[in-house]
């Protein structure tokens, strides 16, 4: 499991309004990349368009090539249902089904594609859970409702949801944001964990999560109002944050933005 | 440890005005409060004025078995016993046939409205047909099933036809109050669906309904209930009957809207005027114990929260 995903020459548009502008870069399996820039910039409608999630948006769409190993998610005959189930998403609010207990949360991914076998279903979910490190925590109440959860429980429900499916890349749009610190911890900490299987890539609009989680940085920005978002530089983490080649990097990271 | 504190009185000596309301603003506080306690008097009055009549003056009827076990065979206007057997069966028959009809049909199209639809044009004039529908006069929805059934295809009057007109008057009410809850279904959870790679037929039959559920059922109960005291078909598509007949396509039938009606026209003998209310009362009963069991149903098919 875990594979490169090569973006070349991407443009997005709502409608008429183009979003993102000519963006390219190169995803690294087994690593985690991190996507930073002010609100606005695209870089969540750009996360989207790596799994076609966009596509849910009426009037969205999408120019220039997304490469999972060599395969073109926008190939004429990919159908975007299949897309995901290679390239999971986990989103910014935690949304477990409130109809469904804990395990048929987890489970959901493969009931919904036919699965089911009990005991493999049984094995799945353990395996998930402990594998978003929230097994020791719910293995007693695996029939009650997953919404019963606190935010950051929730939040990691939702990550065994999305790695129960086995897929090749997740995507994180902007996981912590609605958590407290000691969750938003748990969670990184189950990022750097999720690497040794997948390739990660997550939103953030916190700075310094970037620095500790990702290996990879890509920042985004916008010249204005109304344009579009660009990518601006990516590189290894380090060198983002310590010696970046933009002005506008810098000044972002530094806090010296606008 | 000693902090460095600044020396700065801790308060410099005048007191706030903290007393509060002004007289004006207490005034329009309590007039608010009395309107809408007043208002609230106003709206319950007639109800529980309604419900008191109706089971004060029908209830001892509803105490033996005869009522609940037999028809108004042979029974005439001044004599006394005799069921309701025979139009609670036929209410209920002619109910659960129209929801047969029109419940699937108004799930699925709330669904093509708010999940396929949205936005064009076949889904706006759809929708501003349910509008119309739903202003429909239910003798004017009984008038279109005779001259179609009866004038057009010639059949004869007998119960089905009935629910075919029930169905035009239950179908806007289930289908609007269905596309108001699953419009309530957060878009996240259809993405949350999406984002594991399930479809979107499947995601709307095993995400957006099952959490809809319980709101799809009140809709179901309410449009029920309004048509389970319909009388208008009742009186236009098939004849009231006093005995029982459980067979929804052949001969008339009885239905307690109906039976109301016929003993209605001798209010002044008391065992008519006593099958009246304890009708009523039967109607009533009715309608509350399919919405318990809804309830029920709802309740067990979700899982419990605690």
């Amino acid at each position: 499991m875990a594979k490169r995903i090569e973006v070349s020459g991407l443009n997005v548009y709502y409608g008429d309004f183009k979003a993102v502008e000519d963006v390219s870069m190169t995803i690294e399996p087994r690593s985690v990349t991190a996507f930073i820039g002010p609100s606005g910039c695209g870089k969540s409608t750009y996360l989207r368009t790596l799994n076609r999630m966009h596509e849910v948006i009426p009037g969205a769409r999408v120019e220039g090539k997304v490469l999972l190993d060599q395969q073109d998610l926008y190939a004429t005959g990919v159908d975007p249902v299949a897309v995901r189930r290679v390239v999971g998403m986990v989103f910014q609010r935690p949304n477990p089904f409130p109809t469904m207990s804990i395990f048929d949360n987890v489970a959901s991914g493969l009931k919904l594609n036919g699965v089911k076998d009990r005991k493999k279903l049984t094995q799945v979910v353990e395996e998930s859970l402990q594998g978003a490190n929230l097994w020791n925590e719910v293995k007693d109440r695996l029939d009650k409702p997953g919404a019963g959860l606190s935010g950051g429980q929730q939040q990691r429900l939702c990550i065994a949801r999305a790695i129960a499916v086995e897929p090749e890349v997740i995507l994180m749009d902007e996981p912590c944001s609605a958590l407290d610190p000691i969750s938003t911890l748990a969670i990184e900490d189950l990022i750097e964990k999720l690497k040794d299987r997948f390739t990660v890539v997550i939103v953030t609009h916190n700075m310094q999560q970037a620095a500790r989680v990702s290996d990879q940085t890509a920042f985004f920005n916008l010249a204005a109002t109304g344009k579009p978002g660009r990518l601006i530089e990516m590189g290894p983490t380090k060198q983002i944050f310590s010696n970046p080649t933009e002005k506008a990097t810098e000044d972002y990271i530094t806090g010296r933005f606008g | 440890m000693t902090a460095i504190v600044e020396n700065k009185p801790a308060y410099d000596g005048k007191a706030l005005d903290l007393t509060g309301r002004s007289g004006a603003r207490a005034f329009k506080n309590t007039l608010a409060t009395v309107l809408i306690v007043l208002a609230f008097v106003i709206a319950i009055i007639p109800l529980v004025w309604i419900l008191w009549t109706v089971i004060s003056k029908g209830y001892h009827l509803l105490l033996n078995a005869e009522w609940w076990s037999q028809s108004q065979r042979g029974i005439t206007v001044r004599r006394e016993g005799g069921g309701a057997y025979h139009a609670i069966m036929g209410t209920l028959i002619m109910a659960l046939i129209t929801a047969a009809i029109a419940v699937p049909i108004a799930i699925l199209g709330a669904v093509y409205l708010v999940e396929y639809g949205k936005g064009t044009k076949v889904a706006r004039a759809v929708s501003f047909m349910i509008d119309i529908l739903t202003g429909v006069p239910s003798i004017v929805a009984a008038l279109f099933i005779y001259a179609v059934w009866i004038t057009v295809f010639g059949f004869n009057r007998v119960g089905f036809a009935v629910s075919l007109s029930l169905v035009l008057l239950m179908l806007p009410v289930v289908l609007r109050s269905t596309e108001e809850m699953l419009k309530l279904v957060p878009d996240e959870l259809r993405e949350a669906s999406y984002a594991l790679g399930v479809p979107k037929w499947k995601t709307i039959l095993k995400v957006v309904v099952p959490t809809a559920f319980g709101g799809i059922i009140t809709g179901v109960m309410l449009g029920l209930a309004r048509v389970m005291g319909e009388t208008a078909p009742l009186l236009i598509l098939v004849g009231y009957s006093k005995n029982i007949n459980l067979n929804p396509f052949e001969g008339f039938m009885g239905a307690l809207p109906t039976m109301i009606n016929q003993d209605r026209t001798e209010l002044a003998l008391q065992p008519a005027a006593d099958r009246v209310w304890a009708a009523a009362l039967t109607l009533i009963l009715l309608v509350l114990a399919l919405n318990l069991l809804a309830r029920l149903v709802a309740r067990f098919s979700t899982i419990k929260s605690k």
